[in-house]
């Protein structure tokens, strides 16, 4: 079985004038199917860049990316398109609703994009709405509903399409901390059911749930292990349990 | 994704902009009407004047001979030669002019100066003359030279009072007397100049009261409007054959004149349209602002389509679709507004005006074509943006 996700020796690079900035500075990680790793770091350590790179919205300076085993490095737009659509659903800070579709239409696009038909993409796009509990707000805009509810639309949107991985760029970070908790006990929910979920944040307490760390730090992988092995989400992991006991 | 889910998608981007696209709209809207109220007033005029020579006869053939004594062209020669090819030829009919003063025994001081026209029976069919009352010229009235009239409702009227009562009165032209026989149908309005101010007599009366025994003008009809051009020829050899020299006559045809004024008519037209066409350019270039202004609005929005998967196509489907949808929103309402302001138009003219059905599909499909010429490039830049710019774009 070949991995899921495998980056290797990936570099991306901006230039800057006359300077370099490495974003990701020589980054090799794999991931299997069914796990839920979270990307932790300061801002600006490269964890979005590295995301962009797993959810082909960005392609590396060097290196190599198999998805599924396949090596997507040399894919065309148009072929990177349709990876996204059949195997990654996006989970966006800012939730990246297209503000004058309905809750529906927005959550239908990916199918639509797939070449489902209207009656497929209404059932299942309905169906993720059932999963996240809105399908009473099917009709209305997304300035109708608060920002969680907004960003479990997103989280239904990124369902719909029965994507390999759930990337989840900073999901809580526009969410009051109750909020932010709620959608987090949903992604491990998903995680449970079998989804694999690549998450991304800079709080500690918020990568707590996840089941594995991968810490970046200046572009670089300084840590790759379970979470009691991470000193800063160990401790926010057993102020969380505290919390919550 | 459908073609009609894509227009759906457009008609709800352009409803959600309604000032904006109307503006955009504008400029099309203004194209096409101009295009529409032209192409609809020149078919208006085109088919007027056509209307008006078909009164005339289109068939007619008008010959003019310059008088010379070595060879002259007998009219029993004509007459034989007409005769000779009834597949060329319907009728002949001399045509001599005579001008002069034309009054009544009792009208005193009151004259009117007019022509009269000496013809022969033949000229009836060529001219299609209708009477109202009385009678036209005869074969026998022709052999016998006599002295009789057939006139217009302008003259009618003016000696008269009223057509019916002009038949067996008296006219004097020239002081000559001449009898009445007919009145000939009002077709305009009966006015001095107009085409109801015509006094015909026989040809021999006409040539008696001139003087002279040359004919030098005849009006032949060619036997129908798709042998005209090879009538002509035909009289033109016949009378080179006779005078021998082409400098000593003239065969000139309606049809030619016709066809050269709507020759004419078509230039003008083409050069109107071509202006209006302008109008639609800078339509089109309106649309392409806009459309870019719209791209680069809905950067974001773009961006996130792609990152949920939509591919080079799919974008570009959605922009060209949402220009071509605008502009031929435009175009129907231009060629509404078009056809309604050319049939005012035709009204306040007095002139049967109607836009062509080929003008409208043609109308309707340029501004289609035009909205998505326009809309093509911006749609490209839209399609060709890099997903994660566009997502960080705000
Ligand atoms: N488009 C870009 N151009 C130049 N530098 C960039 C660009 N994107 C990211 N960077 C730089 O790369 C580094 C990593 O950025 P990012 O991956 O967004 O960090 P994080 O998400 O961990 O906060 C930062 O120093 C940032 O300034
Ligand atoms: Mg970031």
């Amino acid at each position: 079985m070949p991995h899921l996700v495998e980056l290797k020796d990936i570099y991306k690079i901006y230039h800057m004038g006359d300077s370099d900035v490495h974003a990701l500075d020589g980054i090799s990680l794999t991931i299997d199917k069914g796990e839920f790793v979270a990307i932790v770091g300061s801002s600006g350590s490269g964890k979005s860049t590295c995301m962009n790179i797993i959810g082909c919205l960005d392609v590396p300076t060097s290196g190599t990316y198999k998805l599924n085993g396949k090596d997507i490095t040399n894919y065309t737009d148009n072929e990177l398109a349709e990876v996204r659509n059949k195997m990654l659903g996006f989970i966006f800070q800012q939730y990246n609703l297209i503000p004058k579709l309905t809750v529906i239409e927005n959550v239908q696009l990916p199918l639509l994009y797939g070449g489902v038909s209207d009656r497929e993409q209404r059932q299942r796009a309905m169906a993720a709405l059932r999963r996240v509990g809105l399908e009473s707000k099917a009709k209305n805009l997304p300035a109708q509903l608060s920002g969680g509810q907004q960003q479990r639309v997103s989280i239904a949107r990124a369902l719909a399409g029965d994507p390999s991985v759930i990337l989840a760029d900073e999901p809580t970070g526009a969410l009051d901390s109750k909020t932010g908790r709620e959608v987090m006990r949903f992604l491990q929910q998903l995680n449970r059911e079998g989804n694999t979920i690549i998450l991304i944040t800079h709080d500690n307490s918020i990568a707590a749930r996840a089941s594995r760390i991968v810490r970046v730090t200046d572009g670089k992988i300084v840590y790759d292990g379970p979470v009691e092995g991470d000193k800063n989400v160990a401790l926010q992991a057993a102020a969380g349990r505290d919390e919550e006991g | 994704m459908g073609l009609t889910k894509s227009f759906m998608m457009a008609l709800s981007s352009i409803i959600n902009n309604k000032v904006r696209s109307l503006l955009t709209m504008l400029g099309i809207i203004i194209g096409i009407a101009s295009v529409i109220i032209l192409v609809s007033l020149m078919n208006g005029l085109t088919s007027e004047i056509t209307s008006i020579f078909d009164d005339f006869g289109t068939t007619s053939l008008t010959t003019t001979i310059t008088p010379r004594s070595t060879k002259e062209l007998k009219p029993e020669e004509l007459y034989d030669f007409v005769e000779q090819n009834p597949g060329l030829y319907a009728n002949v009919s001399p045509s001599v002019s005579v001008s002069g003063e034309v009054k009544t025994p009792d009208s005193g001081d009151d004259t009117i100066t007019s022509s009269a026209t000496g013809v022969s029976e033949g000229y009836y069919d060529i001219k299609r003359v209708e009477m109202s009352f009385g009678r036209f010229i005869s074969y026998a009235d022709c052999e016998n030279k006599s002295k009789v009239a057939v006139i217009g409702s302008y003259e009618a009227t003016y000696f008269f009072g009223l057509s019916s009562k002009a038949v067996d009165e008296t006219i004097r032209i020239n002081g000559t007397p001449y009898t009445v026989i007919g009145v000939m149908e009002e077709k305009e309005d009966s006015t001095e100049g107009s085409s109801d101010d015509a006094i015909y007599i026989p040809y021999t009366t006409a040539l008696q009261a001139t003087g002279t025994n040359i004919i030098s003008t005849y009006v032949v009809d060619a036997a129908a409007d798709e042998v005209v051009d090879e009538a002509k020829e035909a009289l033109e050899n016949f009378l080179l054959g006779v005078i021998g020299d082409s400098d000593y006559y003239n065969v000139s045809s309606m049809k030619a004149i016709i066809d050269e004024m709507l020759e004419m008519l078509d230039t003008m037209e083409l050069m109107l349209v071509a202006i209006a066409g302008i109008s639609l350019l800078v339509g089109g270039i309106g649309i392409m602002n806009i459309m870019l202004v719209s791209v680069s609005e809905r950067t974001r929005e773009i961006g996130i389509r792609k990152s949920l998967g939509a591919k080079h196509k799919h974008i570009m489907t959605q922009f060209v679709m949402e220009s071509g949808t605008v502009s031929c929103i435009g175009g129907v309402i231009g060629i509404v507004l078009g056809s309604s302001m050319a049939y005012v138009a035709g009204k306040l003219l007095g002139m049967e005006v109607a836009p062509s059905t080929g003008a409208i599909v043609v109308a309707f499909c340029v501004s289609v074509g035009i909205g998505i010429i326009f809309g093509f490039l911006p749609a490209r830049k839209a399609a060709k943006l890099n997903p994660i710019d566009a997502l960080r774009s705000d």
